[in-house]
């Protein structure tokens, strides 16, 4: 009974210490690792919350592939001279206070014994009998069809505009290369 | 459940804090993106508390969604700050302060 208990403090210890450790790390490359160690940590606490697909997918794409394009672009810009803030007078201050109210108000917000909501059918006994990714499939493919062809759709946005951004720098390496052709479209 | 929900959701908002805290103290684009990844972070695991506690499934169906729109902003988000570091020569956030390229 108390192991959960166990487990979900030392997994939120490990959140809450790699995110603090990414704000206040100085080297990016330290603060990208930080990042996974929290992404971990967080797809842990799916398991503890019993959506084993969802700590899976947790880690294949934001572990996995976002951060591993994080790394590439951090290894891309070199290293950062040290001192990353104070360019505005007091901003550390005050950002560490904004930060610490706004904790407070959340969770002075949050922490409340009783929950208002709609209660679904999908209880753990629900979940057992169908399996949880078959489930969550069902949910996404009968309710929510549209929204997930949307996401296609955004996938693509998302992927052409990275491929324009790309290309706009391939025309300005070749005006480099060859000043005079470089005002042609 | 036997770890009650508004655990995750103090969690949760305790690394959102963290999150916004990051944007506001860091001035390189880098780590100002990984802190809001770490906000979606934030808010993906109280869905999931939500979602457990509710005995539904629209919370985790929401993850998913999130997840997707992390991926696509990411890929957009680092073409554009390698651009601006390919023509400002820095990845810092007060020094992009003008549109012209």
């Amino acid at each position: 009974m108390s192991a959960q208990f166990v487990i979900f403090g030392l997994l939120a210890v490990t959140s809450v210490a790699t995110a603090l450790a990414m704000i206040f790390s100085r080297n990016a490359v330290h603060g990208v690792l930080f990042m996974v160690g929290n992404f971990a940590a967080v797809a842990l606490l799916y398991v503890l919350l019993g959506s084993p697909f969802l700590a899976a997918v947790q880690i294949l794409v934001y572990a996995g592939a976002i951060m591993v394009l994080f790394l590439f672009v951090v290894m891309l810009m070199g290293p950062e001279p040290a001192p990353l803030w104070e360019h505005i007078p007091g901003q550390r201050p005050l950002a560490l206070l904004f930060g610490l109210l706004l904790a407070a108000g959340l969770i002075a917000a949050v922490n409340v014994e009783e929950l208002t909501g709609v209660p679904g059918i999908m209880s753990q006994e629900v979940l057992e009998r169908l399996g949880q990714p078959t489930a969550l499939a069902q949910t996404l493919f009968e309710r929510y069809l549209l929204p997930f062809e949307v996401t296609s759709l955004l996938l693509l946005i998302g992927m052409i505009g990275a491929v324009v951004l790309a290309k706009r720098e391939k025309h300005e390496l070749q005006a480099e290369r060859a000043p005079r052709e470089g005002g042609a479209e | 459940m036997i770890v009650p929900v508004s655990y995750y959701l103090v969690l949760g908002a305790i690394l959102f804090s963290i999150g916004v805290t990051g944007v506001l103290l860091r001035r390189n684009a880098i780590m100002v993106f990984m802190s809001i990844e770490l906000m979606l972070n934030a808010v993906n695991l109280s869905f999931v508390a939500m979602s457990r506690a509710l005995d539904s499934l629209d919370g985790q169906v929401f993850v998913f969604f999130v997840m997707t729109v992390a991926a696509a902003e990411v890929a957009v988000g680092l073409a554009l700050i390698v651009a601006i570091f390919r023509s400002l020569g820095s990845a810092d956030v007060d020094d992009a302060h003008v549109l012209k390229g």
